[in-house]
């Protein structure tokens, strides 16, 4: 699964460490998900659009879809 | 945003303590199971009341140790909870599967010695590093 976490984080300005913070995650799983090598839980994913007022969509993106 | 970052920052200080707690009780499981094994030689000349006793708390405390692994693991954060159930299926297949065998060498007398239960608890303490640390590296 793609997604534009790390995107989202440059234009805030934020370090994994941060963003890991707001999600209630660790580092480790920020870094993770960026890297498309962990797929988060639909709880997280919403706790990721609520963070960035965007979509889950907007975020994620099915590899077969796009 | 603030609530979240409370909770996140709550989050983040309950992971800890929840770790330390662990660390606590399975010290603790560690040292009454040295006062159940070495104590009825050592101290009290097998005594039947503390030997009793030195079991009891000994299950007791090991109750105590699976309790605060089960909150330290739901408290883990969800990639760190999947390392952790992976690593513990494969210590349990492992042990299953080798212990079984392990038991079986003595019976079809392949090996002269008796199986120890030790060398299970070894093998599968080493299998579940290992698949901690296999986790952590497929993650990273």
């Amino acid at each position: 699964m793609k997604n534009r976490l790390k995107v989202l984080r440059a234009e805030r300005d934020w370090t994994q460490a941060r963003l890991a913070t707001e999600l209630a995650v660790s580092r480790q799983t920020v870094n993770a998900i960026e890297k498309g090598k962990f797929d988060p839980s639909l709880p997280l994913a919403f706790r990721a659009a609520r963070l960035f007022e965007l979509t889950i969509e907007d975020i994620f993106q099915d590899d077969v879809v796009s | 945003m603030n609530k979240q970052k409370t909770d996140s920052n709550a989050w983040a200080a309950s992971t800890a303590r929840n770790t330390v707690r662990l660390g606590y009780w399975t010290l603790a499981w560690l040292a009454t199971s040295a006062v159940a094994a070495f104590g009825p030689k050592l101290v009290w000349d097998f005594a039947t009341l503390p030997t009793i006793l030195s079991v009891l708390a000994n299950l007791a405390v090991g109750f105590g140790m699976i309790l605060a692994t089960r909150r330290h693991l739901r408290g883990l954060d969800e990639m760190h909870q999947k390392i952790f159930l992976d690593a513990g299926a494969l210590s349990l297949g492992v042990g299953l599967v080798c212990g079984l065998g392990y038991e079986l060498l003595e019976d079809i007398r392949l090996i002269a010695f008796e199986p120890k239960i030790s060398h299970l608890v070894i093998l599968m303490c080493l299998t579940f590093l290992a698949g901690m640390i296999a986790g952590h590296r497929k993650y990273r």
